[in-house]
């Protein structure tokens, strides 16, 4: 039996997450909605979620006394990152006039742009990216498993992830440019897209997630 | 583009039951909003809307609990619309499960409401609702607001208040026409587009749908990023799969 937490900092509603794990979570384990960093750390799992703005999500983490439990269950822990809970693993996020992250990966958190165009077509292009866009694996990974290459996810942001190295890079979206909306690293897997609310596809990933051993293989 | 349009159910639920009736052959309850839910998500619905008309506020908490249950079967956003009117109304949707909430009347009574519910849950789970009548005396290209279901005139201008309202940290708008809504004569096309011009937001078109081509046109000429239908799809005429058939034969991009 084992435990999976979910990071609770008050960004936004982790009801959703919680949902999706006691749908697709082996019988027995326990899911954990907490702000309590000894959870955290006793926990097998850990699921770093977070909505909102750069800001407030850096703020609110702190706030909680949960910056180190955060970056102890990304160095030892299974660890799924979502939506701003990838973002701030990065060291910096353009988002309200720049904002300094955890500094977990190199690389930086940009804005779509104001009212960008599809650089194929011209056609316009809305701000937020959001709805159902497809994520191309660029690489194999146990979280991958049971999912297409292409398959839709439901997204909603305005900013990305541009890493440094990428290397780190474990999916591509297509919106504005090709972005990269999932990475994997270790023990690490850390997706833009919102998998609690994407159907089959985010199911399926969640639970890989809760019988990962954290292994890359 | 890679980023599929939406169709998106919509059920108007009274007191915690489904009204306007849902007619699948194989439901036990044709009135129980977490079965018919459950229907939507299985046929491949990229979202579901519920409208809350329950008119007093004692069964505010009816609409929380129909949320909660239909969160935990079903994994697709949800968006409430119907009596938002505080910011307590809306932690207490989205606690309950809520993806999104709908904001009309409250919007127009006081357009800051928006922008402090934009910053304090974020723009994403905030839909402005926009019920829009062509203002016949008026210019052509004219419409206004209209709040209380279609019954009271605002005299404020449809483009100025999309414009206003995604300053204001909209991260969606979901625009009625109250001219067809219920005529199943489909889409007001040229509302739609004006909006869609008049914003950098996407858009969900509403009002009027009685056919799978009004869907079709609604993307292809209103511009809409999402479409939203209730009797087509309740009444069972037409699956949500079956509406997505076509507007893939039509060369719209959607989630299969």
């Amino acid at each position: 039996m084992a435990e999976l937490a979910i990071i609770d900092y008050a960004m936004g509603n982790l009801r959703s997450v919680e949902n999706a794990l006691r749908q697709v979570a082996p019988p027995g384990d326990r899911i954990l909605v907490t702000s309590d960093p000894e959870a955290v750390l006793a926990a097998d799992r850990v699921i770093f979620p977070g909505q909102g703005a750069a800001r407030d999500c850096m703020r609110e983490l702190r706030a909680h006394g949960l910056e180190e439990a955060v970056r102890e269950a990304f160095r030892t822990k299974p660890f799924l990152g979502v939506c701003m809970g990838m973002q701030v693993l990065m060291e910096r996020s353009e988002e309200n006039g720049g904002i300094e992250c955890l500094g977990l990966y190199a690389g930086e958190v940009r804005h779509f742009g104001e009212s960008p165009r599809d650089p194929r077509d011209g056609s316009r292009l809305k701000i937020p990216h959001m709805g159902w866009n497809r994520v191309e694996q660029t690489r194999v990974h146990p979280l991958w498993r049971g999912i297409e290459s292409g398959a839709r996810f439901y997204f909603v942001h305005s900013y990305y992830v541009d890493p440094t190295d990428h290397v780190l890079i474990a999916g591509t979206t297509n919106y504005v440019l090709p972005f990269c909306s999932t990475l994997a690293h270790e023990n690490v897997f850390a997706i833009q897209c919102h998998p609690e609310k994407s159907a089959e596809a985010g199911l399926r990933l969640l639970a890989n997630f809760a019988r990962w051993d954290g292994s890359a293989g | 583009m890679a980023l599929a349009k939406r169709i998106i159910p919509c059920l108007d639920v009274d007191a915690g039951r489904v009204v306007k009736g849902v007619r699948f052959v194989d439901i036990r309850d044709a009135g129980d909003p977490v079965e018919i839910a459950r229907r939507y998500y299985e046929q491949g619905a990229d979202e579901i809307t519920f409208l809350d008309i329950t008119a007093s506020s004692e069964e505010r908490d009816t609409m929380a609990h129909v949320v909660e249950a239909v969160a935990a079967q079903v994994f697709i956003p949800l968006t409430v619309g119907g009596g938002v009117r505080t910011l307590e109304d809306i932690r207490r949707l989205l606690n309950a499960g809520a993806d999104k909430v709908a904001i009309n009347t409250a919007a127009v009574a006081r357009p800051e409401f928006v922008a402090e519910a934009a910053a304090r849950f974020g723009s994403q789970c905030i839909v402005v609702a926009i019920d829009a009548k062509k203002v016949a005396f008026e210019a052509p290209g004219r419409w206004d607001v209209f709040t209380h279901g279609g019954r009271r005139a605002t005299g404020i201008d449809v483009l100025e208040w999309s414009q206003r309202m995604a300053a204001y940290g909209a991260g969606e708008l979901l625009v009625t026409s109250m001219d067809r809504d219920g005529t199943r004569e489909g889409f007001d096309l040229a509302l739609m587009q004006a909006v869609n011009e008049s914003v950098n937001v996407p858009l969900i078109a509403s009002g009027g749908v009685g056919n799978l081509q009004h869907l079709v046109e609604g993307v292809l000429e209103g511009g809409a990023d999402a479409v939203l239908a209730a009797s087509i799809f309740h009444f069972g005429e037409y699956t949500v799969s079956e509406a997505k058939a076509c507007m893939a034969f039509h060369g719209i991009e959607v989630r299969d």
